[in-house]
């Protein structure tokens, strides 16, 4: 009776052999075989996405922490910690327990600034890893389904933030709060209904700060992490793209292996960047909430601002005028029943901007591929300057987001900067529309500029600086041309034609092929094509023309 | 805009409701008795800081405020606002004024402690005014804690709840109060310089602007414990703070662990 | 740049032309010879690598004490210079202890461990025939169900599935009471008198000078045992007086000021900031969220900013003994605006 089961292979060393033991009862080799030295391109734009992981590993590590101590209960009491100018006050006991952690648990003070400050880096490094997705072209196939949970992760990760600074139910916070409620009121026939069903009864209620604990604590976090394993499970799947260079095609991955160098660098990446939270926290005072105070409806601070993430929003809402040309924001509406009030001034900059970002920002995948008629899958990425609309219209999406961002902090430009606080405002309206179009055309232009500079360098080489005299008088200067290597990274790119319309199986030309032709060729229009090696040949055929002529006249001239 | 609120934000109309405003509010407390600061300047003056004052207040002052003080167009009559008024704007170099704008720069104080007296003692005596506080107000030893809620109630929606300073509108600030001194805090509340309203003994007793100047000095000297303050202004600084110098730093690293080492 | 004088076309950025491209591109060279570093070459310089990779993995211990140090060394005498003393030290201490280990992998990555550059093939994501299968098993589950030749299943099916959830939002109804008129009512009523805010002390007439601010409760809300930040939140009045020649009131509020004293909720009628900034000059009111200006001369009327109605106004007189009292609520709602205002 021979045992079929065992195994023949006998590992030698000691971790060969604890692996076989594990492999032996849980199975791995396949995995290990297959992602153990599984290849990943190396560049420190991918980095982002990481930033972003271990920030929020980090949040979760002193997020934990903090649940030990903190009380989420809006229940009365009186401060008797050890913070003096607030000793006796009255307060809520979230945010009696809030100054507890800040000012009477060791390290706990440090552990809320690492919070807070990982939660900032957090969302920056989403968004960055955004960019950095959509300006080099990553969302196309076959990752658009990846851009769009990428797209939710953004979302939630606001969300986030926003539910976890409203927790110390300070003043700042509690008075943002205050502006969702009166946001949340302005939703035309639900809206005194939301509200009241958030906050439990009229605004601030008691039941507000433990309803937002929990969606900070489980709810949000739980979706963040579903979302973020479907994320990394399809950029695996998918294998991680690369910028284009010689070696790399769409049909390979050229890097580092899994183990040990790309897992060494990346791991000890997360060390880093919990390094640099802890130096922040060190060092750098965040949220102050001593400063603010318990939420009384009656105080406000100068400056009160949304953590930068939600900054778009409240910037939004300052730019609306609440009259325009002398016409009211606010529209009573006759029904049949009575006369209902419609506040524009607060549901368009609250819902438009954020509509048209979000849905643009969900939907360009599709709307390129459209454009473009491109269904091909693409692992090698665009450089942004060889994509220039899709760059100049990221750039123009950017600047409507950046203006918006800026208006938030309007008060503190016009302190900082000694200008009038009204001016700040009338200048930022103008920019919210007329920046988008200024960034678009700038960014354009400097993208087909570039272009060509690559073109004079691929062709030509670079200058060097070195003069040569010729014996016929003419002053040269002396180009050094690149190697094949760097040549490729210049030219190894496509540039599509502008399309005609396409006639359908009929011959006709419909109006939607009809649009899409016209997009498709202001995408593609003033288009700058790589250099070719016949264009190359024939440079250098014209360098040595001259040098032969050179000879001749040389002759001539004795 | 109506061509009333364009005459309404001439530099000069401020002015123009800030003289009737006096004239009428003199009108008034023969009407109206208070309990408030109109107050006869209890401060012993002896006439030689008087009659220095005026000298030094026709060389000065005059050409603005007039002789005797009784306003031009370019600034309002000094009858009623006290000698508190004067201590603070002359003793915080915002009078003799820089030039007409928005509002009175902070600058090097022009008059030395003496010419700042002799000047209060002069204006002290065209009307009565808010005098210059006892110095029992200005010890600093009250209770912070309720001077950090007054200021919260009261203060911190233009100077921000850790006086950092904020903005108004039209080009007006309220300033920061790190480095203030008691005495001219306790001014600026009871006379209202500019814009800042007026908080009267009625409005915030005596008491309570004694634990305001408390609470300002503490939080002033006792620093931020969680390290650098940024500015104090909040998640604006925070977040910009974040987007440059830490995203540098990162993406620093990055870079250094990508590259290729020699 | 690119003197082209001998008579190759000058614009060589020009389109290209159709089927041109496929023949006239620069083949891909590979991937390019590697180099080796320093530490692959030299054994010195790879054993001075290991060494600093050793250094910094010892920073990382060092910092582990100091934080251990400050966490325990440091003590709290609930002084803020010693707990600012703490925090940064605990930052430095986790601060080296990660990044010595961080940087300590990431160099000997760098330095020491292989750096050849790999190609490795991309699988297709999946192969064509099993796509043909996948979507075969598809159809013959679907098939198998039956659902395509019994619609009165499909159908009834939708239909519960629909509802189904419905509970589900149902059952969150008790989430919070329904509105009713409770957005329409404040504390303010008839001789309710002005309190200080957050004192509760009553304020006289004569108390309330030209260019004062005085921020407003109703004198009953500190005696609330329950709901008193709720009524607060509604019954926050600001307190100012003007000349009366300055105001200029509408049909009907002739009499809702005393003496030139005025009274305006303090709810930003935007979305519910308290509007607290008076300039006691330009007798403007600012609201420093998103800085909607109100206009005290004229009723509080917006000149700036993103809201559209005034600040409602709070009728006020005084009583027998010179308090300022309310005449009666609001006349209006306070704060932002909702659907059923009106």
């Amino acid at each position: 009776m021979s045992t079929s089961t065992q195994a023949q292979f006998k590992p030698k060393t000691s971790t060969g052999r604890i692996t076989d033991f594990v492999d032996q009862r849980v199975g791995g080799s396949g995995i290990l075989r297959e992602f153990g030295r599984k290849v990943f391109p190396d560049h420190w734009s991918f980095m982002f996405g990481e930033v972003a992981l271990y920030s929020f590993v980090i949040l979760l590590l002193s997020g934990t922490f903090l649940t030990f101590f903190f009380d989420p209960s809006m229940a009365e009491t009186h401060y008797n910690g050890s913070y003096v100018p607030l000793k006796g006050m009255e307060m809520s006991v979230a945010y009696n327990s809030s100054l507890n952690i800040s000012f009477d648990v060791r390290g706990g003070l440090f552990m809320r600034q690492v919070h807070h400050w990982a939660a900032l880096l957090f969302v920056a490094a989403v968004s960055v890893h955004m960019l950095r997705v959509f300006f080099t072209g990553a969302f196309r196939k076959p990752r658009e389904l990846n851009w769009v949970v990428g797209g939710v992760l953004l979302i939630l990760s606001m969300a986030a933030g926003f539910t976890g600074y409203s927790l110390p139910d300070d003043l700042l916070s509690g008075n943002g709060l205050r502006i969702i409620d009166g946001v949340v009121m302005a939703i035309p026939v639900v809206g005194t209904y939301i509200s009241f069903f958030l906050f439990g009864g009229e605004f601030p209620g008691t039941a507000i700060i433990g309803r937002l604990y929990m969606m900070h604590i489980m709810l949000v976090p739980a979706m963040i992490l579903l979302m973020v394993a479907i994320h990394l499970f399809m950029v695996v799947v998918h294998k991680h793209t690369q910028y284009p260079g010689p070696g790399r095609n769409d049909r390979n991955v050229v890097g580092y292996p899994l183990g040990p160098v790309y897992a060494a660098k990346a791991g000890g990446f997360f060390f880093i960047v919990f390094g640099v939270v802890a130096i922040m926290a060190a060092f750098f005072t965040i949220n102050p909430i001593w400063n603010y105070g318990p939420y009384d409806p009656s105080p406000v601070s100068a400056g009160t601002q949304p953590d930068w993430y939600i900054g778009w929003v409240d910037g939004a809402l300052r730019l609306m005028p609440g009259w325009l040309l002398g016409l009211p924001m606010e529209w009573h509406i006759p029904l049949p029943w009575g006369v209902n009030s419609l506040s524009l001034n607060v549901l368009i900059p609250a819902l438009i901007p954020a509509g048209l970002v979000f849905t643009l920002l969900f939907t360009y995948p599709w709307i390129e591929r459209w454009v473009t008629r491109d269904d091909r899958e693409h692992h090698v990425l665009d450089r942004p300057r060889n994509a220039p609309t899709r760059t100049a219209i990221g750039v123009a999406g950017f600047i409507f987001y950046c203006v918006m961002w800026a208006a938030a902090s309007s008060d503190l430009i016009a302190t900082h900067f000694q200008v009038s606080l009204n001016d700040v405002t009338y200048w930022l309206r103008a920019l919210f529309f007329i920046g988008p179009i200024l960034g678009f055309i700038i960014t354009k232009r400097v993208a087909l500029a570039l272009q060509r500079k690559d073109r004079e360098i691929a062709l030509h080489g670079r200058e060097t600086g070195r003069i040569v005299r010729l014996p016929h008088g003419e002053f040269q200067e002396m180009h050094a041309q690149l190697d094949d290597y760097k040549r490729y990274k210049l030219v190894g790119f496509e540039s599509p034609v502008p399309e005609e319309g396409i006639p359908n199986e009929n011959g006709i030309v419909t109006k939607t092929e009809k649009r899409r032709a016209a997009l498709s060729s202001f995408f593609f229009e003033d288009r700058v094509a790589p250099a070719t090696p016949s264009e190359l040949a024939a440079g250098h055929a014209h360098h040595e023309a001259v040098e032969a002529g050179e000879e001749t006249k040389q002759v001539s001239s004795y | 805009m109506k061509a009333l609120s364009q005459k309404r934000r001439h530099p000069l109309a401020a002015l123009a409701l800030l003289v009737m405003g006096l004239l009428l509010t003199g009108g008034l407390y023969a009407v109206v008795t208070t309990v408030n600061s109109a107050k006869a300047d209890t401060a012993t003056y002896t006439a030689q800081q008087v009659n220095e004052g005026e000298k030094l207040f026709v060389a000065n002052c005059a050409t603005c405020h007039g002789i005797g003080a009784s306003g031009t167009k370019a600034g309002p009559s000094l009858a009623g606002v006290g000698a508190a008024a004067v201590d603070f704007q002359v003793g915080t170099g915002r009078m003799p004024l820089q030039m007409q704008g928005p509002q009175a720069r902070e600058k090097p104080a022009q008059f030395n402690a003496d010419q700042t007296r002799e000047l209060a003692a002069y204006v002290a005596t065209l009307g009565d005014g808010p005098a210059i506080p006892d110095a029992k107000y200005l010890t600093g030893k009250g209770d912070a804690t309720v001077g950090g809620e007054l200021f919260r109630v009261n203060c911190a929606m233009c100077h921000n709840a850790a006086a950092a300073g904020g903005a108004l509108t039209r080009g007006k600030f309220a300033p920061a109060l790190a480095g203030v001194s008691n005495n001219h805090i306790y001014e600026a509340m009871v006379t209202g310089p500019q814009n800042m309203p007026v908080f009267n003994d009625a409005n915030i007793t005596p008491q309570g602007k004694a634990d305001i100047i408390t609470f300002l000095n503490t939080i002033e000297s006792q620093g931020s414990p969680g390290g650098a303050a940024l500015g104090s202004l909040g998640p604006v600084s925070e977040g910009l703070f974040l987007w440059t110098a830490v995203l540098g730093v990162i993406i620093g690293f990055t870079i250094w662990l990508t590259s290729r080492t020699s | 740049m690119g003197n082209h004088s001998d008579g190759s076309p000058t614009s060589s950025d020009a389109v290209a032309k159709a089927g041109h491209e496929e023949v006239d591109k620069f083949q891909d060279p590979g991937l390019p010879p590697h180099r080796l570093r320093l530490a692959d070459t030299d054994p010195k310089a790879a054993k001075r690598s290991e060494r600093q990779v050793a250094i910094l993995f010892g920073i990382s211990i060092v910092g582990t004490l100091l934080f251990l140090f400050a966490y325990f060394g440091i003590r709290l005498d609930q002084t803020i210079a010693t707990l600012r003393l703490q925090n940064t030290f605990l930052g430095l201490g986790v601060a080296f202890a990660m990044l010595g280990i961080g940087t300590g992998i990431v160099h000997w990555a760098r330095a020491l461990m292989p750096d050849h550059e790999v190609s490795e093939e991309r699988h297709e994501l999946r192969s064509e025939e099993d796509r043909v299968a996948a979507v075969k098993i598809v159809d013959d589950i679907i098939e198998e169900t039956g659902i395509k030749r019994r619609p009165l299943i499909r159908n009834t099916l939708i239909g519960a599935m629909a509802l189904a959830p419905l509970p589900a939002i149902a059952i969150f109804r008790d989430l919070g009471p329904l509105p009713g008129d409770s957005l329409h009512h404040t504390l303010w009523k008839e001789g309710e008198r002005l309190a200080r805010d957050p004192d509760g002390t009553p304020i006289k007439a004569t108390d309330v000078t030209i260019g004062s601010a005085f921020h407003v409760i109703p004198e009953s809300l500190n005696s609330l045992t329950t709901g008193k930040l709720n009524e607060k939140a509604k019954s926050v009045v600001l307190l100012m007086r003007l000349n009366p020649e300055d105001l200029h009131p509408s049909k009907g509020r002739e009499d809702w000021s005393y003496n030139g004293i005025v009274a305006y909720s303090k709810i930003c009628t935007h979305v519910g900031c308290p509007v607290a900034l008076y300039e006691q000059q330009t007798h403007h009111l600012l609201c420093p969220c998103h800085q909607s200006t109100f206009d005290l001369t004229e009723e509080c009327k917006v000149i700036f900013g993103p809201a559209v109605r005034p600040l409602p106004q709070l009728p006020i007189t005084v009583d027998s003994e010179g308090y300022l009292v309310a005449q009666s609520d609001f006349h209006e709602p306070v704060g932002p605006s909702f659907w059923e205002r009106s």
